[in-house]
């Protein structure tokens, strides 16, 4: 997918002024968190199950060299062929090469958010081969021609009269005005589709080292006939997917739907391992296991590497002020909210998602809402401090923030500054105590006023008090 | 170097250990899976699976109804067929075909589900009271697309094969079968999506209801 983070910030107004838009984000803001409240609530002991998952997926990282060749190791044995790609064009040159080789002229695919960063149907669509969507939601956007604006529900921008008005067109059928009927029309359109396809692409939520399976988790079911039906099966994903045991599996599936929506499971598990054997009528061929990198190496070791911990259940966006505002689609690139502000910048570059980082409240939602303890504000704050020192921030604002650094490792020097700071703010608010507008920082008081302090310091009250409380002794 | 050694050797020097995956690395990661150790689990999860099953089945959507003996199955199937008027024609896994559907009126065909058939009766290799949840393990004579294409599934239950959680029935399948399957297919419920605008459609692409009938 093209990056288009460095436009965040004139994205970002266009989107609050988007009545659809604000209109689906309200509606989604209260069923995902409600939903994941109820979720959570039915289980007594969450936070044991977060800790546990959260030291499985670390066990995991820090040994990820040994547990994907185990996992290589396994998946072999039962019959798939795994390939490795370093970058995104290595992995899109593997899957058109087996497409090619296999004559492929069809492909159904369910939603993997890694073909999304690798812009995989561009690859293989402009090399004449037909790719469909089968996801729901996925398949509202390929025919708008947009990209996902969330991680679990890709449309969730988008109003049913606008999929109304997309299903006409592509359909040649008369509009629909009711949810469950454009459903049944897109299952009715999909069908022959997934019977006739020749190649399943699907990613994979998880893949297990113990017994080299991939595995999907979903509700519509369009997945499971991805990896079922056709005689060859893709599966793309990334090298931090795996995870140690089926039991491991057991746990985190506890986690991620509920994190998701608050579901206590998703409908389907397709947990699929090798191919065919003799006598099944069902089943592929051919099982290809891309296993993607694309910037995730930089993170192992790193001082983020808890972002690779990420179980892609969406909370943290879900949860987010800005994103509750502004909604996917202005960060930008694939993945929106707090873990796309981490993950943006070290997969396409710090030069190219710079606002992202700082597209927070750090209100820390994101980390008490995250199901494997993701330490989110801590490291969007270290993105902030590398722009910092890498001068990619604007020069007001590098100068402005130099200019407070003086002031705060001088402690003397801040004493005095503040007190003349506070006693010039105390003027200005006047009568009412307000101040109407702020030189050099107007923007924040264009719409509201701000409240004046008294005309003393913190450390001016604090050091008067305790000497009263001395003079009373 | 090839895209596999790179990705390795980067991951070894980002976390500081050198040369190549030492085989004693390996052991030790062999030992841990081999553990199969079970994180925790929630307190509900284990009380009597086969009321929790019936209380997740409703939550789920999934309708339940039980017959005192599998040969009984055919007439509460039939029963349901005619209560949610459809047609009582059926394709079934083999391990039921020797039951009298005739004598309730129901055509079964023996044989996979292809993309016309409406109803598909399977069985299960067990089910998970915490979830509501049915496991299916895919072979020659029980094809996974039986409970996928078809819009409605029902599957046969036996109380017997009825485990707490989903750690139980792994480890049912590791002492009865050895390793999962090509296809290890957990179904909790109808299909469903909420991709137009979070509103809850049941019916997606797969089945638009699933019915358990449980037997002893």
């Amino acid at each position: 997918m093209q990056v288009q983070s460095m436009h965040f910030k004139q994205t970002a107004s266009t989107k609050l002024n988007d009545a659809v838009l604000q209109t689906a984000l309200k509606k989604s803001k209260g069923k995902f968190v409600d939903g994941r409240a109820l979720g959570v609530a039915q289980i007594d002991n969450w936070e044991d199950i977060r800790t546990y998952a959260a030291a499985m997926r670390d066990r995991v990282i820090d040994g990820l060299d040994a547990y994907l060749l185990e996992f290589e190791r396994n998946a072999i044995r039962r019959g798939a062929e795994v390939h490795w790609a370093e970058t995104a064009e290595e992995a899109n040159a593997i899957v058109l090469g087996i497409a090619q080789r296999n004559g492929v002229k069809t492909i159904t695919k369910s939603k993997s958010m890694v073909t999304e960063e690798i812009a995989l149907n561009d690859a293989l669509i402009g090399a004449g081969i037909r790719v469909m969507e089968t996801d729901l939601g996925e398949y509202i956007l390929q025919l708008a021609g947009e990209p996902p604006s969330h991680i679990v529900a890709p449309a969730v921008h988008k109003s049913k009269e606008q999929v109304a008005e997309l299903f006409m067109k592509a359909h040649h059928k008369p509009r629909l005005t009711e949810i469950p009927a454009m459903t049944r029309e897109a299952r009715e359109q999909l069908r022959s589709h997934f019977l006739g396809a020749d190649m399943g692409i699907s990613g994979a939520n998880f893949v297990i080292a113990e017994t080299g399976t991939t595995l999907t988790v979903t509700n519509e079911g369009n997945a499971d006939l991805v990896t079922t039906l056709p005689r060859i099966h893709c599966v793309v994903t990334g090298i931090e997917k795996v995870i140690p045991t089926l039991e491991d599996f057991a746990t985190l599936i506890r986690l991620l739907p509920r994190s998701a929506i608050g579901q206590s499971i998703a409908n389907y598990l397709t947990l699929t391992t090798g191919v065919k054997a003799a006598g099944e009528s069902d089943g592929p061929e051919q099982m290809h296991i891309v296993l993607v990198d694309a910037g995730r190496t930089k993170l192992v070791g790193s001082d983020m590497k808890d972002m690779l911990r990420c179980i892609r259940c969406g909370a943290c966006m879900n949860h987010c002020p800005v994103y509750q505002n502004v909604g996917g689609h202005a960060y930008g690139w694939v993945y929106p909210g707090p873990m796309g502000s981490v993950l943006t910048p070290t997969y396409v570059g710090i030069e190219n998602a710079g606002d992202l980082p700082n597209a927070a409240t750090f209100c820390g939602e994101c980390q008490v809402v995250c199901p494997v303890k993701i330490p989110l504000p801590d490291l969007m704050r270290k993105w902030r401090e590398r722009q910092f020192d890498m001068k990619l921030r604007p020069m007001g604002e590098r100068a402005a923030i130099a200019f407070w650094g003086f002031f705060v490792k001088r402690p003397a020097v801040y004493a005095i500054a503040t007190r003349i700071a506070a006693r010039i703010a105390a003027m200005m608010g006047g009568r009412e105590k307000l101040i109407h507008s702020l030189p050099g920082i107007d923007g924040w008081t264009q719409g509201r006023d701000m409240p004046a302090p008294e005309g003393k310091t913190f450390r001016e009250l604090h050091a008067a008090r305790l000497a009263s409380q001395k003079a009373k002794t | 170097m090839s895209a596999r050694e790179n990705i390795l050797a980067r991951i070894r020097s980002q976390t500081g250990k050198a040369g190549v995956t030492s085989d004693a690395e390996l052991s030790l990661v062999q030992a841990h899976i081999s553990g199969h150790e079970r994180g925790p689990v929630p307190t509900f999860a284990m009380h009597d699976p086969v009321q929790h099953f019936v209380e997740e089945c409703a939550r789920l959507t999934t309708t339940i109804s039980e017959v005192g003996d599998v040969c009984a199955a055919p007439l509460e199937v039939a029963r349901y067929i005619y209560s949610a008027s459809l047609q009582p024609r059926c394709v079934g896994w083999p391990e039921f075909a020797a039951l009298d559907w005739q004598a309730a009126g129901i055509q079964y065909d023996s044989r996979p589900a292809t993309g016309d058939d409406l109803i598909g009766i399977t069985g299960c290799f067990c089910a998970i009271g915490e979830t509501g949840t049915l496991l299916l393990l895919g072979a020659p004579t029980t094809p996974k697309s039986t409970a996928l294409l078809p819009e409605t599934h029902i599957c046969i239950v036996s109380k017997s094969r009825m485990v707490p959680t989903m750690e139980d029935a792994f480890q049912l399948m590791r002492r009865e079968i050895g390793e999962p399957p090509r296809a290890t297919f957990f179904v909790s419920g109808p299909s469903r999506t909420a991709d137009i605008e979070q509103t809850i459609v049941i019916g997606a692409h797969g089945p638009y209801r699933v019915h358990v009938v449980l037997i002893p």
